[in-house]
């Protein structure tokens, strides 16, 4: 199923919003090249200011990591020779060094289906939207950066001064203006390989499962899909094929949606309130 | 050795807090427990003076807090949002409309506690004083739940921790505020001894074992020290003056430790969200 060319959902029109059809994208490693169209189309569509030109040092990734700015984010990993096929040679063209296996992945939000900066958004500007993304309203947000630390993927931050738009929440927006007009998000359309696809949920989440038995038939026993499923977060519409571990990535192994906490803490607080009145009303009482 | 995760960069966002939060957390949480000890001493028919010295501070405390929060939003004009909706999964959505409810309580009930005149009013000023007093534990205890829910690993870590120290913190802040005022019933006493009794041993209990991963910023670097040194002053310090007999000392010591403990917090918060490690140990199969 991959290149269908013009008839794949990554350039047809469409009426996801209207029929309020769930909606997703399966990025794949195997087929990114690393040429970054998804993270420029991202930034040009959205008018996403620039959010610092950092030299990392550390790797052949100067972006770093998805931000307020940042709503598409091409990881350009370096796995050692052990995990496969797929090899490059030494980068200083000496003998000693290993060879290794390139890895790019373009990492985006999840759209968790319990997503913890939904539920921590104290003045209900983020959503769900008829196609099962997450939002978040920029015309209602006050920018409490309560989202920032509920978000279990590091997706969503708070944009800093001087920029356009400072001190509002962002993220990706799943393209909801573009799917809106029945077009598909601008780093699926511009995605020369089809590593990014973006169709129906259950469509996307079927050609996911049979590209990792695929790409496990080809001699990559350590593939797996990266959707969430059977953790607190419930499933994300955004799904991954990882090699090796998710870690690596900088994905958790087992996401947990910080609402599982509450129990816990609220119970700490009612009794801690309980026992604090009653104390000091004894302590009043008996003194 | 290769540095964790993805280049050793960080998996969760840092907060955006800055120093209005823990000042808050200060705050709101001593107005809350100066409320329910206005409360406990109106109920038990302690002096009036006292009870409204105790209503006074809450209602200070309730008009400074929004303040502090309101200059911390990224978008300050549009802190009425706060009010927008109500979500009970939402920590800071209960925290608002608490301290909003709280607030509308203690206000009036400090100025009817003062100035009102003739039995209607003073029916009134006993049930907003009921009203606010209740709250007021809350409004002291949820800033652990705010933290306790989030995925800052040090923050979950200790979500049953949370509620308890920051509300005992709160109440030997209240207690300590009013024997600074000039009140020194013996009960304030036992409330402070009481509460710095609780900040020893959750102390104690935060250095004894070797630090977790997710633990490692309560014990090393810039927020290990804040939070030794809020802890030695809530804590031992402050329980060892008020045995000697030094009331106001004991005091004043609880008061720096509690607002430097929430500081240390955020900073530990902040240390933990930053160290990939720690994400993966908080959010790893069991």
């Amino acid at each position: 199923m991959i290149g269908d060319g013009i008839a794949s959902a990554n350039q047809r029109t469409h009426r996801f919003v209207e029929e309020r059809t769930p909606v997703g994208f399966f990025t794949d490693p195997t087929l990114c090249i690393g040429c970054k169209a998804c993270e420029v189309a991202c930034k040009e569509w959205n008018g996403l200011p620039e959010d610092g030109f950092v030299f990392s040092g550390t790797s052949y990734d100067n972006t770093g990591a998805l931000g307020a700015s940042t709503w598409r984010h091409v990881l350009f990993l370096e796995q050692d020779q052990s995990r496969g096929p797929q090899l490059a040679g030494p980068m200083s063209g000496g003998e000693g060094e290993d060879p290794f296996r390139w890895i790019f992945l373009s990492d985006v939000c999840k759209h968790c289906e319990h997503a913890g900066c939904l539920e921590a958004c104290p003045t209900g500007a983020i959503v769900r939207t008829e196609v099962g993304s997450v939002l978040v309203q920029d015309d209602v947000c006050n920018g409490c950066g309560y989202c920032v630390v509920s978000c279990p993927f590091g997706v969503v931050d708070r944009r800093p001064q001087p920029l356009p738009g400072a001190g509002g929440a962002f993220k990706c927006t799943f393209c909801y203006d573009r799917q809106a007009s029945g077009l598909p998000p601008a780093c699926a359309k511009v995605c020369p390989t089809e590593s990014i696809q973006f169709g129906p949920l259950d469509e996307i989440t079927a050609r996911a499962a049979r590209r990792v038995e695929d790409v496990r038939a080809l001699g990559y026993a350590d593939a797996s899909l990266y959707d969430a499923r059977g953790t607190s977060v419930g499933a994300t519409r955004a799904v991954f094929l990882v090699l090796g571990s998710p870690e690596a990535y900088g994905l958790p192994a087992d996401p947990v949606v910080p609402t599982v906490y509450l129990r816990d803490a609220w119970t700490s607080s009612l009794l801690t309130s309980l026992v604090a009145l009653a104390g000091v009303i004894a302590a009043f009482a008996l003194l | 050795m290769k540095p964790a995760g993805y280049y050793g960069l960080p998996v969760v966002k840092p907060p955006v807090w800055t120093w209005e939060i823990p000042v808050y957390f200060f705050v709101g949480g001593l107005a809350g427990m100066a409320e329910a000890i206005a409360l406990a001493a109106f109920s038990t028919g302690a002096e009036l003076e006292l009870v409204r010295k105790a209503a006074w501070v809450a209602a200070a405390g309730a008009g400074v807090s929004p303040i502090l929060l309101v200059m911390d939003l990224g978008r300050p004009a549009r802190f009425a949002n706060m009010l927008r909706v109500f979500k009970w999964r939402s920590a800071m959505s209960v925290g608002a409309w608490t301290l909003a409810v709280f607030g509308a309580c203690a206000v009036p009930a400090a100025l009817l506690l003062q100035w009102g005149e003739g039995r209607a009013l003073h029916a009134v000023a006993a049930l907003l004083l009921f009203g606010a007093g209740v709250l007021g534990p809350l409004l002291a205890t949820y800033t652990g739940v705010l933290l306790a829910a989030t995925a800052i690993p040090v923050w979950s870590a200790h979500r049953t921790l949370l509620p308890i120290h920051f509300g005992a913190a709160a109440l030997g802040s209240a207690a300590a505020v009013l024997e600074l005022l000039g009140s020194r019933p013996p009960a304030l006493s036992a409330v402070g001894i009481a509460t710095a009794i609780v900040e020893t041993m959750i102390g104690a209990a935060l250095e004894i074992g070797r630090a977790s991963v997710v633990d490692r910023p309560l014990r090393t670097g810039r927020s290990g020290n804040l939070m030794r040194a809020a802890a030695v002053l809530t804590g031992p310090l402050s329980l060892a003056l008020r045995l000697v007999g030094a009331r106001t000392g004991g005091g004043a010591a609880f008061l720096f430790g509690a607002l430097l403990s929430r500081f240390a917090w955020i900073d530990a918060g902040r240390c933990s969200a930053l160290d990939p490690e720690a994400t993966f140990a908080s959010q790893a199969p069991p």
